[in-house]
């Protein structure tokens, strides 16, 4: 079976199906109306006792999280629904049938409403009810949390509370049915360092729970039940690359210096302070990337400036001496905030938005920029605004935070002098405006994941047109040349945090155009730091211009193979 | 029976925590409580009833109790939906 390696390794274990509810359910019901309401009583208790479970083992992993769990364990405790549900068993339906009805009345109920919080809540209805279904239909457990022994986990997709409530130790992989190198089950498996394929399509129909898998991250592909030749083949090549990984640890605590003497920076993009501890064993040579939105998420209110003073101030402790680009708060998108109210849009990566939303809600970017200063003396800080698309936004953002640093300082608070503030590229329009924007700022950071969406017109969660996706298109990589050459024009340095970064056949061409920092998932830091060692950057140099002529992002893949 | 009418003054009107807060503390009465808007009457024990009347800041809300605690039932639940601000 073929899907998108998408995070690298090869990982041989037994697999966990984690089955969703089947579509088709059982209707009629053979017991009487106070049987099926046992069933019912039986499994509404069990779904709660897995529930109280799930939130005692990982309240502290949790956080803020756990409230949506309490939510859960309310909802089968429910007067009102259940009512509902034992109506319709009176009406000859089985338990999983009734459920599910009375789940999707109140869901649609809410789902209706003119307010985020309510639809959301709507999920967790659903949810519930789907775990309850399980547990009536006897479908496999599907609780993370406790995973026994060490498995590959296969699933339809990975949700971020799928994630967040697995014990890391216990899993070997993932294989997803959909998704993509961007998608968040793929992001999740890079941070946690185990191999991942998604978007095999047919995975959860063809694998069975307790099947013996391989999976090798690199190539995409998924071995079912192998031979015991190619079993073994597989656990020496597995052996091979411990060994290798091993090897790369040398180059820990050393610069990356091309081989003709160019020092470039491979730093880590993290999304937690937690994140730090993999960063640097990883050797990154710091943070190229602090997504925030962790603080906003999974919560019901907008985070306090202390509660985010605190984690900025752990990641800059942590990475100290080394610099630590944090970028403010970039909501909107694939990425929602119940309690802002935003309106459901019909063009969310083109709408109401990252800075657009910050610079429209003075107050909550302030909080977002105080913190940021005051954290600022723990260590290197870069502060980055992200979908940046014209000169008025950055100097607006600027703005606010000269007059947070003006308030800090008249406070007696100190402030470092030596922050540095960046844009973050990823916006066509910004690109072509760079040789101005890079006046303003000290630093770029092209975000390819955006911009490879923005500038090629291809919605990035879209599997259908996945194949249209794709950083090697000449016009992305002409839009990336000119940002460099800007940046380099009027003294700024350049980075690059998108996927695009750890990309070890574009390294090289990255590298031709002059870029002074690839910022990445921590897991590819050392294979980076190891290719860019060997490299040579006038080499490299001489030939993009070369490249940068070819049509088709067929034709520059096929060129970089030969780098 | 009590029945006591009131108007939601708090931003977040009857969801989140406001939502749970008045869930757990309807709960711990015997009595039957209920709360209605605009002629829709659900059970003030459950989380799914409360959050499915949408009653937002300025809702006009009737809340009855029946039962042996009504009287204390009431009164705390109407000090309660006072106390929110959030």
């Amino acid at each position: 079976m073929q899907g998108i390696g998408v995070s690298p390794g090869i990982a041989i274990g037994e697999a966990l199906v984690l089955k969703d509810v089947p579509s088709v359910l059982p209707e009629r019901s053979r017991l009487t109306a106070g049987e099926e309401n046992e069933r019912l009583s039986r499994s509404l208790s069990s779904a709660r006792r897995q529930l109280e479970k799930i939130r005692a083992g990982a309240e502290a992993r949790l956080g803020n999280k756990a409230q949506i769990l309490d939510a859960q364990i309310l909802i089968t405790e429910d007067e009102e629904l259940l009512s509902l549900v034992r109506e319709k068993l009176k009406e000859g339906l089985t338990a999983e049938a009734a459920l599910r009805d009375g789940v999707e009345y109140y869901a649609n109920l809410l789902e209706n409403m003119d307010n985020e919080y309510l639809r959301e809540r709507a999920a967790d209805i659903r949810d519930t009810g789907r775990r309850i279904i399980r547990d009536l239909m006897g479908v496999a457990e599907t609780d993370l949390t406790h995973l026994g022994t060490p498995c590959i986990i296969v699933a339809h997709d990975l949700t971020p509370s799928d994630t967040a409530t697995m014990a890391p130790e216990h899993v070997l992989g993932f294989i997803t049915d959909v998704g993509g190198r961007t998608s968040h089950s793929a992001i999740m498996a890079r941070t946690l360092e185990i191999p991942a394929i998604v978007g095999t399509v047919r995975g959860t129909e063809l694998i069975r729970t307790g099947d013996s898998l391989i999976l090798d991250g690199n190539s995409g592909e998924v071995i079912v039940n192998p031979e015991p030749d190619v079993l073994g083949t597989y656990r020496e090549k597995q052996r091979a690359q411990a060994e290798r990984k091993e090897k790369l640890q040398a180059l820990k605590g050393q610069p990356t210096v091309t081989h003709d003497g160019r020092k470039v920076i491979v730093a880590a993009n993290i999304g937690t302070p937690k994140d730090c501890e993999g960063a640097l064993r990883n050797g990154a040579e710091g943070v190229g990337l602090f997504r925030t939105e962790f603080l906003y998420l999974n919560r019901e209110d907008l985070p306090g400036e202390e509660e985010q003073f605190q984690a900025y101030k752990e990641v800059l402790e942590a990475m100290a001496p080394r610099e630590v680009v944090i970028r403010t708060l970039d909501v909107g998108g694939d990425k929602e905030l119940p309690y802002l109210g935003l309106a459901k849009e019909s063009n969310p990566f083109l709408g109401y938005r990252a800075i657009r939303v910050c610079l429209d809600r003075p107050e909550m970017f302030k909080t977002q920029l105080r913190a940021l200063l005051r954290a600022s003396v723990y260590g290197k800080l870069g502060i980055m605004f992200p979908m940046i698309s014209s000169l008025e936004e950055v100097r607006r953002a600027k703005g606010m935070l000269a007059q947070v640093r003006e308030e800090l300082v008249s406070e007696g608070v100190a402030v470092s002098e030596e922050v540095e503030v960046g844009i973050m590229i990823e916006i066509p329009a910004a690109a072509v405006m760079s040789d101005v924007l890079a006046r303003e700022v000290d630093f770029f950071s092209i975000g390819t994941n955006d911009l490879i969406q923005y500038t090629t017109a291809v919605d990035r969660l879209n599997g259908k047109i996945a194949s249209l996706y794709t950083p090697y298109h000449p016009a992305v990589l002409r839009l990336v040349r000119q940002v460099i050459e800007n940046g380099h024009k009027f003294g700024i340095w350049v980075g690059m945090c998108g996927e695009a970064a750890g990309d070890q056949a574009l390294i090289p061409l990255l590298l031709g155009m002059g870029l002074d920092e690839f910022s990445m998932s921590a897991i590819s830091v050392l294979e980076s730091r190891e290719l860019l060692g060997r490299l040579n950057y006038a080499e490299a140099q001489a030939r993009v211009t070369e490249v940068l002529a070819l049509g088709t992002a067929a034709e520059v893949k096929e060129a970089l193979k030969k780098f | 029976m009590i029945e006591k009418h009131l108007e939601i003054t708090n931003s977040t009107g009857l969801h989140a925590r406001p939502a749970s807060n008045l869930v757990e503390n309807a709960s711990k009465f015997k009595s039957k409580i209920t709360i209605e808007k605009e002629g829709r009457s659900v059970d003030a024990k459950s989380i799914l009833g409360i959050l499915s009347l949408g009653a937002n800041k300025g809702s006009r809300i009737r809340l009855t109790t029946e039962g042996e605690d009504e009287e204390q039932a009431a009164q705390e639940l109407i000090d309660l939906l006072n106390s929110f601000v959030e």
